[in-house]
């Protein structure tokens, strides 16, 4: 028997770079910055998913049920299986499975009603707040909606789940499931989850969009919070090209996570494991480094956070300059939405052969092949994502072109 | 395929600290179910809980280890802690690039994230926030990743490292995702487990609204009653487990001693409800069938069951119908039983403790009771050993459990030389 082969066949974005993928791509081409304001708090800018209307997507029963980043996953897993014209109703339901990322979870939901217990008692407390704020609320959502009824699984890793999220959906294909959901959504803007975050060195406190995320220059000052995320659908190969697929984006063909395990919140000074984490995604996928087409890298934001992902770089490129592109520039850093999203970009590089750009970069960074406009390639055939989550995660996959 | 062994338990549960207090009391049969303590429960409709009584800084952890970690991340690295040590793994002497943690938690820092929101809402009357008056080191708190974090900084593991959050199927869920990441050559070692601390007001209540938790509060020792026909839901519980899961060869070559092989594990989902099951217990069902595929075993081949066994009157039931769906006659000829009678239900740690129970059982042929089971309920009819431990020599344990979302996950540990 042939190895089966995990493919990425729909992509669902609800971002602040659009709803729906053909909305998302146009934007990130055109670099737009779509981080905004935000009140309240010392973070000033997020990006945020404007425009999104809950009621298309989630009816009034489940609204209730549900927080918005739950509202995120469904829209987007309705996105990506109308992108992939993929129709779970017409396959054994334990043929399907959903891996989610998770991060902060319903925290709006959370608020909400530990706000009504301490302020109107137990009885004011929601019937579904047991099921509206946990961390598998989306999955178990999603699962039931369009009955999922194989493994589901929920991964934490901070802004690395999304990758994590992935290769456990490569995996479930490769041992012979059929199609898996994955990816992640995050809403992380209610009152006490900036606050959460306003406490943390890392977080930009610019007030002007242009200046407020600039991953790589000598400048930076932080990340912006955002929201929102990507599902993708995840085939077969083989599957995926005898049922005529409409897009087989790309080839999930290697993944690999490491930890820095060296501080609960800083990241190690010498950045050995975020390479590892690079060259075994790269050696999975049967690649070597040189075969590695463009990079979407972390973009952590700050001084020297990137320095590390520079040096990293160098140790696994050597002195070539591979092309690197940091499109989350555009709409701030998603936690655990974020390298969902990062994938969504990558997989439609490889389709159109155009490298989304990295915006408000400023002055040029040495040795660092920085997209700073939209590029148009050819013969891109193998994309690095990247993604670095807060403790040390450090998480890499390789998608290919198909 | 690679194979994967378990060679070192920790466990920290409600009724004693560590792994052998936990083992006599699961085998002693006597619930540790009391009064809340933590807070007045009054206001409430559930008012008992599984408490651990539990000393972080006799356990080793520093003053600021203590003032950084919420309740579950302390709970998960005294259990990692023991379990270590109990594997006699020498991590100076390992190559720490291929060990990883897979850490299961159903709510993470619940109790940190409602204590300091209590405080900088003021009881609840602002809805806007100031981070001035919150702790620092709360964003770990939010995204409880920063668990394995933990663990991974702790010992320096540099393998593959996540929370496992699958609600209350997280603990055999983690401990599933180490098997895979082992089988499939992505780490040699995983520190696996779960931890939950859910003993908190917000978490109470939500309970409360749905009536899935017991409002017998008069009676905390026989609140948890599984199987029985008195049962009126689960009894709230806290704790945490954590394995050394490790790689056959790996365990082999430096002479560890294994407690048992995880020969089967497979999760499915119902599709159905998030908090309701359908009496059928098809999926779950499913789930067993599968890792007893895993394990190329026949049902006959099972010698306990560690059942989900919450006492609320739908898991009962549905669970039951699970094991005669998967199991056929042998469902009514094979020892099972329900620890959360003893140390009530934990929700994501659970499963892990329950495993470690089936580790032990292996080991040491004897099966805990399920406590409080006086009356069975009709339909829940099989031997689910009722108040009083019994001898078995069991060579392949299953373990269940089911979870809000509607997952349900079966896992099979074989005592070593025993898998096919």
């Amino acid at each position: 028997m042939s190895r089966r082969r995990a493919v990425i066949t729909g992509l669902g974005v609800v971002a602040p770079t659009g709803i729906g993928v053909s909305e998302h791509w146009e934007r990130s081409l055109a670099g737009a910055t779509m981080i905004s304001r935000v009140e309240g708090s010392p973070i000033k800018l997020a990006g945020q998913v404007e425009g999104f209307r809950e009621e298309e997507f989630v009816d009034s029963k489940l609204r209730v049920q549900t927080d918005r980043w739950t509202w995120f996953a469904m829209a987007a897993t309705q996105l990506a299986l109308a992108d992939a014209a993929f129709d779970p109703a017409r396959e054994s339901p334990s043929d399907l499975s959903v891996v989610t990322a998770g991060g902060s979870g319903g925290n709006a939901f959370g608020q909400r009603e530990i706000q009504a217990l301490w302020s109107r008692g137990p009885r004011s407390v929601s019937a579904y707040q047991s099921i509206g704020w946990f961390y598998a609320a989306s999955s178990g959502q999603l699962s039931i909606r369009h009955q999922l009824k194989g493994a589901c699984g929920v991964l934490v890793a901070d802004a690395a789940g999304g990758i994590d999220a992935l290769r456990e959906a490569a995996r479930l294909v490769r041992r012979g499931t059929e199609g898996v959901l994955t990816g992640g959504t995050e809403a992380p803007l209610s009152p006490y989850a900036l606050a959460c975050q306003a406490g943390e060195e890392t977080v930009s406190r610019e007030s002007d969009p242009a200046r407020a995320y600039r991953p790589f220059a000598p400048d930076a000052n932080g990340y912006v919070p955002a929201e929102g995320g990507a599902i993708l659908l995840v085939e077969e190969r083989e599957s995926a090209l005898g049922r005529g697929a409409p897009s087989v984006y790309a080839e999930i063909a290697g993944t690999a996570s490491t930890h820095d395990a060296h501080h609960i919140t800083d990241a190690a000074p010498d950045p050995r494991q975020y390479a590892r984490a690079m060259r075994e995604a790269i050696a999975r996928a049967g690649l070597r480094p040189d075969d590695i087409g463009v990079v979407f890298a972390d973009g952590a934001g700050t001084p020297e956070r990137d320095a590390l992902e520079v040096v990293a770089l160098t140790e696994v490129f050597g002195s070539r300059a591979v092309p690197v592109t940091v499109p989350k520039t555009m709409t701030g850093r998603l936690c655990s939405g974020g390298a969902a999203l990062d994938l969504a970009w990558a997989a439609l590089a490889l389709a159109d052969q155009v490298i989304p750009p990295t915006v408000n970069a400023g002055a040029e960074v040495g040795g660092l092949d920085l997209v700073r406009e939209a590029r148009t390639v050819s013969g891109l055939s193998a994309a690095l994502v990247v993604a670095r989550g807060s403790g040390g995660f450090n998480s890499a996959a390789v998608l290919t072109a198909v | 395929m690679r194979r994967a062994v378990v060679t070192g338990i920790g466990v920290l549960a409600p009724g004693g600290v560590g792994r052998e207090e936990f083992w006599s009391r699961i085998v002693d049969g006597k619930p540790a179910v009391r009064r809340i303590t933590t807070f007045d429960p009054s206001p409430f409709r559930s008012q008992i809980a599984a408490e651990v009584d539990f000393d972080a800084a006799a356990l080793g952890l520093t003053p600021r280890e203590r003032r950084r970690m919420d309740r579950f991340v302390q709970f998960a690295t005294v259990c990692a802690d023991e379990a270590l040590a109990d594997s006699g793994l020498d991590l100076e002497r390992s190559d720490r690039d291929r060990v990883g943690v897979s850490l299961g938690s159903a709510v993470g820092a619940t109790i940190s994230l409602e204590e300091e929101y209590v405080v900088a809402s003021d009881h609840g009357r602002e809805w806007q926030v100031d981070h001035r008056h919150l702790r620092p080191f709360l964003y770990q708190a939010l995204v409880p990743s920063s668990a394995a974090t933990e663990l991974a900084v702790r010992y320096g593991a540099h393998g593959p490292a996540a929370v496992v959050s699958t609600g209350c199927t997280s603990g055999i869920d983690a401990i599933g995702r180490a098997l895979q990441l082992i089988q499939d050559g992505e780490a040699d070692v995983m520190i696996a487990g779960a931890s939950d601390a859910p003993i908190s007001p917000i978490t109470v209540a939500c309970f409360d609204a749905i009536r899935a938790t017991t409002p017998a509060n008069d009676d905390p020792e026989g609140a948890s009653r599984p199987f029985d026909a008195g049962r009126q839901g689960f009894v709230l519980g806290e704790g945490a487990a954590v394995l050394v899961v490790e790689e056959l060869e790996h365990a082999r070559k430096r002479g560890a001693r294994v407690y048992c092989e995880i020969t089967g594990y497979a999760a499915r989902a119902n599709g159905f409800h998030m908090t309701g099951l359908r009496p059928d217990g098809v999926e779950l069902g499913e789930a067993i069938v599968d890792a007893l595929g895993q394990a190329r075993l026949v049902p006959e081949d099972i010698g306990y069951i560690s059942a989900h066994g919450s006492g609320t009157k739908q898991n009962d039931r549905h669970e039951s119908a699970a094991y005669k769906r998967a199991l056929g006659e042998h469902a009514r000829r094979v020892p099972i039983s329900s620890i959360k009678s003893v140390v009530g239900h934990s929700l994501g740690a659970i499963g892990s403790i329950e495993m470690a129970a089936c580790a032990l059982v292996l080991e040491r042929g004897v099966v805990p009771p399920t406590a409080n089971l006086i009356t069975p309920d009709p339909e829940c009819d099989l031997d689910y050993t009722p108040l009083v431990a019994r001898e078995v020599e069991a060579r392949h344990a299953l373990s269940a459990g089911s979870g809000f979302g509607g997952f349900q996950s079966a896992m099979i540990f074989s005592v070593p030389g025993a898998a096919a």
